[in-house]
Parts: structure tokens; sequence; C-alpha cells
């Protein structure tokens, strides 16, 4: 509503830099960089909101075979899966408690948490490959089954998603390997962190999503209207 | 703390050292704007050669026997897609946008300049990749621009072993690109902008590409979605958008899938990329004919919201493109009111253009002939939107040339009209540099009249019922002899044009040899980038302090002011009067107290 | 001043073409008026603010513009006019509804089709049209896509009783009655069509993969074209049909001459042995092997394709092929072609010339086969990337043919002596694709690469 306000002011009566002024004092408060990843997760959030559209909407014809539901199916039972959830949990609060550790200044925990985070992650990435790998194993391709299909589609964005989130990690860290204080991580870790979050949130919805019966699919799609 | 503007943060601020990291490597947000717009003009020459070929093919079918009916859906695709995506989009926001950003809100530079030069090499790769297409074996796709499936990855149509994938892996790259351009825009435009530049004092320019850049942040996505499943779906032979098939009598493993599902992805995008287009070129004429009207823009406030407005409505008009797709036909009525609404604020645009002129003091210099050609073949091809947009009147004229004239008068000759007034506009500033105005009176006046004498009569061909997409008519009974005449008339007056381009072209040449040293502000204008200390603007824009600002970007012609024009940086004491009587009284300096007057606001160098 | 006066002759202009364009819409033949009457609206509308804006924009700059001899004359300044700006809003969103309310109701008529509509199918392929309609119970039968087959080519369910009276067209020429609301139920096989017909304003597009539909009332009778408008391939523009919009009567009468599905399943196996013996006459010139005989100018016949040949043999004993006085060797085959006693017997030949061995024919034509590859991307898509032919898309085998037979015909279908007959459904699209082998030397590169390929379909 303030940008309601803000765009009905008639700028030709205001001449002189009063209001100009005190609205410069008050942007610093987020930081730019924060402000362009609020951006880039709602375009990420785009993103996935599209493809789940289109997953609800494939997922109501006839050859449509969920990976869970039935018990032979194989994401019936998502231990698998499970245990990458709890990988990536841990890598978020690893990196959580980095960028804690870092604007306090304290490097050792900040060195032992950024280690754990990036391990962790990294060990999530192995283990989604692996569900992959089982999948295959089983039978369960990607052309075999529009689930399928979706499955491995889902996985490799979010995937390719955290590998992003590496490298910003990395590119963040560097600073430090170069010889810069530790306190100086304190912004990128801490949009990291948000990142990590996110892609955790994210994954947790696919995850349920994923792992859904026929039946939830049925009545998601029929709540969205298709 | 003491504070310091975000706009005035030098660190970051990456300084030159050699001609590698000056012109080639380089973070500065002036050079990659260069970089973007001279690729994107490259290009978008290369598509202008393609549709010579496509003219020639219509205007005098089977004279040329190099262009065959696959090569001819080849230059189609290409030139399409070229022109829509890595010419119109990249040169508007990747060209103008970086260009124009920090200096009109005035600021250093955008505020990720690596990103910034990450985001061009993106680009220049995507390019790079979209034009290898043409030497692998197959050549490009001839899909048609919008790339529809199954026929995009079928046999029967050119391009579909090799093509197809590279132009999908472009475009992925490509919205890479933007993304990484686009957060930048975004957040240069809130959070960098120099004291006292409130959102509403920014000029329309600022808030066209501002506004844009969000709808392509928002839009992208499901361009890139329906790239990566239609990739999937080659390669990998899922079936998102194949349903069971006989392609040529065989049966393909596909089953299920939904090209209607395709068209809405694509098109969820493809409307709001019309209006990633149009916003930045209703932005930059906006200002453009203040200026050289020397008056205020009318109705600013009204700009502003029909800007925001028309935005946010492009993503819910965008079954329009597909009344006659198959899909529900009760989405009709739906998609058919929300188009004509849009036409709404889109009118109170050109009234308001209109508006400016009216009592204005026009200066018919080159930028604004372009300008005033930009709003003619504006509100021809808005009108002819109306049609298509209105659902009963849409069935006899989908998919005929009545569409091809359409949307080129709108959504090509118009948005090219507005980056020919703005190259004139801002070469001044750009290089410093006067221009020949001659030369660029010749280039108007001929691509104006001759754009209009291609793309008027090609409704007329879609009225009759000439389909579009089709490589020769062949003998059809309802077309009258006249209509191959049309046709070769069409081809002519294109030739004409495009050879007029060289005008163009060797304007920019001939003023970069001659090197006539302009004047810094040329056109007499408000906005903070005609202000800078150097021009063209040094690295960094602004010298030791940045600009603090006073006033909206239109104060033009303020009754009682000795000069036509007050820049955005003079303070209320600077203003020179004439007859201090006339002033608005709001424009007089408020004696009230002193708790605004920080040292660097008093002693600023500038004067009218 | 330039600019001004300029605009003022562009409107002028511009009103005069459409006032004397004689190019307009075709004459209605359907019953949507109402769709003629919306776009007559929406000139009217659009037609008054086009002129009305670029006058008083033309106005407005040869009022404005900047005069020498008014050096100190300074713009207005007037940031805003609400009340102005109101009732712009307000006249604009007017002309709007004016626009969109007739449309929104002609669009609710064009979303219900009557309830006594006749339905009938169209199907679309690369890139030709064919159409079914229902039998005595006025029903269709189900189709699905993994019942389509050569025998078969419309897919129709075997199983599904209401199929079996399903009446089919294979070629594409459809007769619609006069006077009758109908409704197009559309299906595609491949990729995504439209069927067209601009005298009936309507169109919609074929899904592969799902069933749309448009209905309409011819109400004139006459011939029209059925164009495919929506991208299908690089022989889109040569995918057309035909429209024979007739009484009632003779819209019976033609559609009794169709087969339905249970008799196009019934077609008796050629018999090769009596084909031989058939075949006796034919060999005196086709050569004992059906090999051809280049100086009595007989194409080879061994090893076609069975429904190309039988398809040949029936044109030119109905003087579908052959007819024109001007394709001399066309008239010495025609009378040949009706030496065969039935029907039957065209089926046993065919059946035998079709088994008959594989040989390859002496090369007489040479060229540059570089140039003719890159001609032959068009003829591949239909005649397979081999040559092989391909009885979906109705192309015969062009590997292995006498190359001189191949020239003839190719110089035919230019000079029109083939493919232009009313009933010759199928070479008619080859009449656009000759057209592109623009002149002699094109033809003899194209053939010299037809020449090199083998007729194996990889």
């Amino acid at each position: 509503m303030k940008f309601l306000e803000k765009i009905s002011e008639k700028p030709w009566q205001q001449i002189g830099p009063a209001d100009g002024a005190a609205l410069i004092e008050r942007m610093p408060q987020t930081p730019p960089a924060r402000v362009a990843l609020r951006f880039f997760l709602a375009v990420v959030s785009v993103l996935f909101l599209l493809i789940t559209i289109t997953f609800l909407s494939r997922s109501q014809v006839a050859d449509f075979q969920a990976l869970a539901g039935a018990p032979w199916q194989p994401l019936t039972d998502p231990s698998r899966l499970w245990v990458n959830t709890g990988l990536l949990l841990l890598s978020s609060i690893a990196i959580q408690v980095a960028a804690y550790s870092a604007v306090r200044d304290r490097s050792a925990p900040t060195a032992w948490a950024l280690g754990i985070a990036t391990f962790t992650a990294a060990l999530f990435l192995v283990g989604q490959l692996m569900v992959w790998r089982d999948l295959v194993a089983l039978g369960y391709f990607v052309s075999s089954n529009p689930a399928n299909s979706y499955f491995y589609l889902y996985t490799a964005i979010h995937g390719v998603h955290l590998l992003g989130g590496l490298i910003a990690l990395t590119l963040v860290t560097r600073k430090v390997l170069a010889g810069g204080a530790i306190r100086s991580l304190g912004p990128g870790l801490s949009l990291c962190a948000t990142y990590w979050h996110y892609l955790f949130a994210l994954w947790l919805a696919l995850f349920a999503l994923l792992t859904s019966s026929p039946e939830t699919y049925r009545l998601i799609a029929q709540l969205c209207g298709f | 703390m003491n504070h310091t503007p975000i706009a005035d943060q030098q660190e970051g601020l990456h300084h030159p050292r050699s001609f590698l990291t000056k012109y080639i490597w380089s973070q500065d947000h002036k050079v990659i704007a260069i970089q973007y717009a001279a690729t994107a003009i490259f290009v978008g020459l290369i598509a202008v050669v393609l549709s010579g070929l496509m003219r020639l093919q219509l205007g005098f079918p089977g004279s040329f026997d190099f262009i065959n009916p696959s090569s001819y859906y080849q230059f189609v695709t290409m030139h399409g897609m070229i022109m829509v995506v890595y010419l119109l989009t990249a040169l508007f926001l990747g060209g103008f946008g970086n260009y124009l950003i920090p200096l009109m809100i005035g600021t250093r530079d955008m505020v990720f300049p690596f990103l910034n030069m990450l985001s061009y090499w993106f680009y220049l790769v995507s390019v790079l990749i979209l034009l290898a297409s043409f030497f692998v074996p197959g050549g490009p796709t001839g899909a048609g621009w919008t790339l529809y499936p199954p026929q995009a990855i079928l046999a029967g149509t050119p391009g579909t072993d090799w093509g197809i994938v590279l132009m999908l892996v472009s475009l992925a790259v490509f919205i890479v690109a933007f993304t990484m351009g686009g957060l930048n825009y975004v957040t240069t435009v809130l959070q960098a902008r120099t004291r006292g530049m409130t959102l509403m004092r920014m000029p329309l320019t600022i808030w066209g590409i501002f506004t844009a850049t969000v709808l392509g942040l928002l839009a992208f996505p499901a361009l890139l979605v329906s790239a990566i499943m239609m990739l999937f779906d080659k390669l990998l032979g899922s079936s998102f958008f194949m349903p069971a098939i006989i392609s040529m009598g065989e049966q393909l493993e596909h089953s299920g899938g939904s090209p209607v599902l395709f068209q809405h992805l694509f098109w969820f995008f493809g409307h709001p990329e019309v209006y990633i287009v149009a916003l930045p070129a209703f932005g930059l004429v906006s200002d453009i004919i203040a200026t050289h009207a020397r008056k205020n823009i009318f109705g600013y406030r009204m700009m502003v919201w029909a800007i925001v407005i028309i935005g946010g409505l492009s993503f819910i008009v965008w079954a329009h493109h597909m009344y006659v797709s198959g899909m529900n036909p009760y989405f009709g009525f739906f998609f058919a009111t929300t188009t004509l609404i849009i036409a709404v604020p889109t009118a109170l645009k050109v009234y308001n253009w209109v508006l400016t002129l009216w009592q204005g003091n026009i200066h018919l210099t080159v930028p604004m002939l372009f300008a005033i050609g930009f709003i003619f073949t504006f509100i021809h091809g808005g009108l002819t939107g109306l049609f298509l947009g209105n659902v009963a009147v849409d069935l006899p004229l989908s998919d005929t040339y009545f569409v091809v004239g359409h949307f080129h008068m709108v959504m090509g000759v118009s948005p090219v009209l507005v980056i020919f007034a703005a190259v004139y506009h801002w070469f001044p500033k750009v290089s410093g540099l006067r221009f020949n105005e001659a030369l660029g009176k010749w280039h108007f006046w001929i691509t104006f009249l001759g754009a209009y004498a291609v793309f008027l009569p090609m409704h007329y061909l879609g009225f009759l019922g000439v389909p579009r997409r089709y490589y020769a008519m062949g003998d059809t009974a309802f077309l009258p002899d006249s209509a191959a005449g049309l046709n070769a008339s069409i081809t002519v007056a294109a030739i004409i044009v495009g050879v007029a381009q060289l005008f163009f072209i060797a304007n920019i040449f001939l003023s970069l040899k001659r090197r006539e040293v302009s004047d810094p502000n040329p056109w007499g204008c408000t906005t903070l980038e005609w202000q800078t200390p150097e021009n063209p603007p040094a690295h960094g824009n602004w010298g030791e302090k940045l600009p603090v600002v006073y006033r909206w970007a239109y104060d033009f012609s303020v009754p009682g002011a000795r000069w036509d024009f007050i820049p955005q940086n003079v303070a209320p004491e600077q203003v020179e009067w004439a007859d201090r009587s006339l002033a608005p009284a709001d424009h007089l300096p408020r004696h009230t107290g002193t708790e605004n007057q920080s040292p660097d606001e008093t002693d600023s160098s500038k004067t009218v | 001043m330039r600019i001004a006066i300029t605009l003022l002759l562009l409107v002028i202009g511009t009103v005069a073409f459409h006032i004397w364009s004689p190019w307009w819409f075709t004459p209605l033949a359907s019953n949507w008026h109402a769709i003629d009457t919306t776009v007559d609206i929406t000139i009217w509308v659009t037609g008054f603010v086009f002129i009305a804006v670029n006058l008083f924009l033309a106005f407005a700059i040869y009022r404005y513009r900047k005069r020498p001899d008014q050096p100190d004359r300074k713009a207005a300044y007037e940031p805003e006019n609400k009340k102005l700006e109101g009732w712009l809003t307000i006249i604009t969103a007017a002309g709007v509804a004016i626009m969109l309310a007739p449309g929104l109701l002609v669009w609710s008529e064009f979303v219900r089709p009557p309830q006594d509509a006749a339905e009938f199918e169209v199907l679309g392929q690369q890139w030709h049209w064919t159409f079914r309609f229902p039998g005595e119970d006025g029903r269709l039968g189900k189709v699905a896509t993994q019942f389509i087959s050569e025998k078969n080519p419309f897919g129709i369910d075997p199983r599904d009783e209401a199929g079996l009276d399903d009446i089919l067209v294979s070629d594409n020429e459809l007769h619609l009655p006069e006077g009758k609301p109908l409704k197009a139920l559309l299906r595609s096989k491949d990729v995504l069509h439209n069927f067209t017909v601009p005298q009936f304003r309507v169109k919609m597009d074929l899904v592969p993969g799902l069933q749309s539909f448009v209905w309409f009332t011819p109400t004139k009778p006459g011939k029209y074209e059925i164009l495919c408008e929506e991208l299908c391939g690089i022989a889109h523009f040569a995918m057309r049909g035909k429209v024979i919009v007739e009484p009632e009567q003779a819209f019976t009468q033609w559609l009794a001459g169709k087969p339905t599905f249970a008799q196009s399943q019934q077609i008796a196996a050629g018999d090769p042995v009596k084909g031989q013996a058939h075949y006796a006459t034919c060999a005196a010139c086709h050569g004992p092997n059906g090999e051809g005989n280049p100086s009595l100018k007989a194409p080879r016949l061994a090893g076609m394709s069975e429904w190309y040949l039988k398809r040949q043999i029936h044109y030119f004993r109905e003087g579908i092929r052959g007819a024109s006085p001007e394709d001399k060797l066309g008239q010495q085959m025609a009378p040949m072609a009706n030496t065969l006693p039935d029907q039957q017997a065209v089926v046993d030949v065919a059946t035998y010339l079709s088994a008959l061995p594989e040989f390859t024919p002496l090369t007489t034509i040479h060229g540059d086969t570089r140039r003719g590859r890159h001609y032959y991307v068009t003829c591949g898509a239909c005649h397979g990337q081999q040559g092989e032919g391909n009885f979906a898309t109705n192309s015969p085998r062009l590997a292995g043919q006498r190359d001189w037979y191949l020239k003839q015909q190719l110089l035919n279908f230019k000079a029109g002596l083939r493919g232009t007959h009313q009933k010759d459904s199928y070479g008619h699209e080859m009449l656009f694709m000759a057209r592109i082998l623009t002149d002699e030397q094109a033809i003899d590169d194209v053939l010299a690469y037809i020449n090199s390929l083998d007729g194996v379909h990889e």
C-alpha cells in the first residue's frame, strides 16, 4: 500500500530536496545483494510453480503412474529420500551456524560449519544421484512414464540450483582464502544461508509432491480446476 | 554510523587498468551497454537479411532456386527469434537499460558490476550457439519462432536433429544471461538511486525499463521450463508435450503429452515478452517527446500507472494467442475481456504523448521525427490488435497476413523507430560527437514511409485470407492475380527499407570519423545523464560528488524561468528566473529552516 | 511541417486504400454473418480513432512546431489534467465495450454448436486431408493412434461396432450438404494443423492427442479450398483440400460412392499368378520383368509399391492421368490400362509387379549431385531420405526408377499436364513441389542425386 501511496505523489509540486533526502536515508537497511536474492528466489519460485502446474495437469492423464501409492511403487517407501532430506537439513543448519559465527568473527567454528555445510550439500547431490541410479536399475527410466520424467526433471533442476549455490559459496569464501577477515564473510554467508533454507523448503515441497498418491494428485488437481 | 548512499560506494567499482579490462572484460555499465547494443544490432542485421530473403521468395516465387521450402522456414524461424529475443530484448534492456539506468538515477555503476559483465558474456555465448545452428547438419530449426511441438522435434521439419537442440540451449543460456542482468537492473533502480531521486522523480525511461525487467524476470522462467521440457522430450524420449503420434507412417514411443500445454507455457512467456519490448520503448519515447517538445510529459502519474497496470495485466492475457489452438474454447471469454481491457491504459499513453505535443514548442529534430513516426505506427498497430484480441473477430484473421502485419507494426516497426529515435537522441551523450542531421532525416523518411508501405498492405492480404507461413501460394482460386502484384510491391518496399538502414550505419561511422564534438547537452535535457562533468561520461560517471536531485524529470518551460528547461539536479535556489512572479509557488525556494541543508547540497557546481 | 502534412496524407491514403482495396474478404459462404458484422463494428470504431487521433497529432505538430518567426515562444506548462484524462478513459472504455460485447456474443454462439448439427471428422496428417462420416447409425466409431496402419489409416477401433459403417473419404476432396449445421470434429495423426476455409470464416487447429471442433452451416453451393493454417512442416503450404458444397441429394449420392470402414477391410488380396497372366499385354512395353524400356519411354514397374501401382492404373482408367492431348505418352497408356477387365485384375497386376525383383537401371542423366542434394531436402520429406517412398505420405518410391521417366514426370507436373485433374487428390501437392525446381538444370541435378540413392529405409 505504501507503494500505491508513493506513486500517487505529484512530483511537479515537490521541488527541493526534502523528500528525497529522507528516502535515501532509509534505503541501505537492506543490502542490495539481499534485494537481488529476493528477486532471484521469486524467479526460481515461478520456475518451479510453472513446472508444478504442468505436473498437476499431466498427472490427470490416464497414462500417468505415480511413483508412490501402491506397495510395489519405488517411492512408497521413501527412506532413501529421507536420508537425503536429513543431509540437506544438516547442510542448512551448518551454513546458518557458519554465518552466525562469521559475524562474530569466530574463525574455527565458521570453518568447521562451512566444511560440514559443503560436505553435506555435496552428499545430498550424490544421494540424489544414487536414487536416480536405483530407479534406473528398477527400470524406471526417464521416458517410461511421465511421473518418472517429472521426478528426474524436478530433482535435476533442484540439484542444479544447489550446485549453483555451492559455486556462489566458493566465491564467497574465496575472500578468506585470499587472506580476508572472517568477519567479512558475514553478509555473503548469511545470503547463502537464506538460499540454502529456501532450497531446503523447496525440496520438502517437492518431496511431498513426488511421493504423494494418485488420489492426492486428483484432489489437488480438482482444487486447481484442472 | 556515517551514511554513504549505495550509489556512491566505491567498493566494487572496478577500475580498468588495461585495454582488455577497459573495452573487453569491462565491468563499466557504459562499455557493457555498448557491447550489448553492438552485438544485438549485429544479429539484428542478420535477421534483416533473412527477412529480405523471405520477401524475395514471397514477392517473386520460383525465381530464386536457393530458397527452397526448408530454407524458407528456417529463415522465418531465425528471423522471428532473433528479432524478438536476441535483438529487441537485448537491445532495450541490455543496451539502453545498462547505459541509462545508472546515469539517469545518478549512481556510479550497476550494483553488481561483475554480474553485469557476466551477463553480457553469457548473452554473447547464447548468440554464438544460435548462429552455430546455421553450420550444423540439417541447419537451424524451421519450426517457426514459436517452436510448437510436436512438429518442432519431428520429421518433416528442417533442423530437428541439431537445429532445435541448439535453439533451445541458446534460449536457456540467454535466459541465464537475462536473469543476471535483470537482477542487476531491478536492484540498482530500487537501491542505488542518488539522493532526492524518489520513485516519482524517475524519468519514464527508468519506469519502462524497470517494469519490463520485472516482467522479464517473472516471464522468462516459463520459456526456460518449456525449453527444458522440450529438450527432455527430444533427447530423453519423455512425453511432456508429445501425445501418441504416427509420424510419416511410423508409430512413435510417446503418449499422453499435450502440445497445447506447451503453447500455454510459451505464451505465458510470449505475451509479457511483447511488453518487455514495448514498455522500455514507451519510456524512452516519452522522454524524447517531452524533451523535443520542450514540454513536460502530459499526465506523468497516469503514464507511470499505465506502465505498471499494463505490466500486471500482461500476465493474464496470454491465451489470446490461442483462440483457435484447440484449447477449451470457453477460455476465450476471459482472455478476450482482459485483452481488450489492456487497450485502455495503452490508449491513454498514446493520448498523453499527443497531448504532450499540444501547446508544446516542437523541435522537429531527427529523434523527434522518429518519435512521431512511432506514435503513428503504434496507433495503427495498437488498433489492429483490437481485431485480433477480440475473440470472434480473430476467427477469420488468425493465422493470416493480418497477424503478420499487426505484430510487425506494433512490435517490429514501432520499437525499432524508438530505437532509432533513442540512438540519435543519446548519440551525442554516448560518443560526445554530433551526427549528420541530413543523413538522419533521409534515414527517417525512407524507413518510416517504406515500413508503412510494407506492412499496411499485409493487413489487406489478411482480410483476403492469405495464410501466413506459406512458402508459396501456388494456384489458389480465391486469390486474385493482383495479390501477387501486391506481394511483389511489398518486397520492393521491404528491400528499399532494408537498404536504407545503410544511411544509419554510415551516419554512425561517418560521425565517429569526423569527430565534430557535440555540446554536452545539445537538446536541453533535464535528466541526470546529460549533467555529467565529462561528456561522454568517464568511468564512475560523476567525478567527485554524486548529483543531488531536487525535482522531477520534466521541468520544461516552467513559467517565469529564464531557460526552457531546469535539470533535475538544480536546486530551487539556483534557478534563474526571468520573471519570478510567474513562477509556480512550489518551484521557489522555501525558507523554512535548514534541516535539509547539508554541505554537499549547497556547493553544487551546477548553475543554469 | 513536412511531417504534419505527411501524417495527413498517410491518413487520407490509408482510408483511400481501405475503401478502394480490391483485397477484401472473400464472399461469405456460411452462416457466420455475425463475424463479418463484428469485423465491421471494429473497423468503424478503430477507423474513427485512427483518423481522429492522427489528425489531432498532425494538427498539433503543425500548430505548435518551432518556427523561426517566433523564437521566444515557450511551451505551456501543464503537468496533468485529471478531468480530461478521466473523460478519455471513459470514452476509450466505452469504445472497447462497443467492440467487445458483440464479439463475446458471437463467441458464445461459436462455442455452442446447435444440438442438431451433423457431425463429421476431419483428419489431418503431414500433408494431406482425409475425412470420415458416420454411417447409418449416425455415430462415429472410436479411434486410437495405435490402430493406425497401412490398412487402417483412420485408426478406427476394429472392435467398435459403431465404426464399421463409418464412411471413409481418403482423398482430399470433401463434399458437404448445403443449409445444414455441421460440426467438424478435428483430429491429427502427427503434428498441429489448422482447418480453414476462408469463405466459412471460422477455423480451428487440429491437435494430436485431442479432439477439437468447429461448426458452421454452409449456405452457398460451390467449390472452396481448404487451407492448412498452422505450420506443419516443409510442405505446409501445399497441404490443401477442396470442399464442395452441394444440395443434400448430390451430397448423399457422393457419400454413397465412398467405402465404409468394413468394406475397406474386406478388399481381397491380389493374386500374383492371375496378375502375371494379365501382365502379358503390358510386358510388350514395360519389359518381361517390369524393368521398363528406354526406347519406348515405358517406366520401370518392378518393385513399385502395390498401392501406388493400383492408384496410377486407376487414374489412367478414369482419365485422371493421361487425359491431356499434350501428354502423348500418358495418352498411350490410358487405353492400355483399360484392357484390364475389372478392379480385381488391377489389384492382381499390382500385386504381381510389386513382388518382382529389384534391379539397378542405367543412369542417363548427369548433374551436380551436391546441388541436387540441396533440392532433395524438400523431396525427401515425403519420398524418404533414401527415395524409398512412403505410404503414409502417399509418395511413391523414386530410387531405382528410370531417371528419364522421372524427368518427364517432373516436366509434366511443371507444365500442368499431371496433377491438375480435379480428382487427382495426391498429385496436386506435387504441383507446388515441382515448381521449386526452377529450370532443367535443377531437375538434372536432383535426378543425379536420386540416382545415387539406394532406396533402403534407414
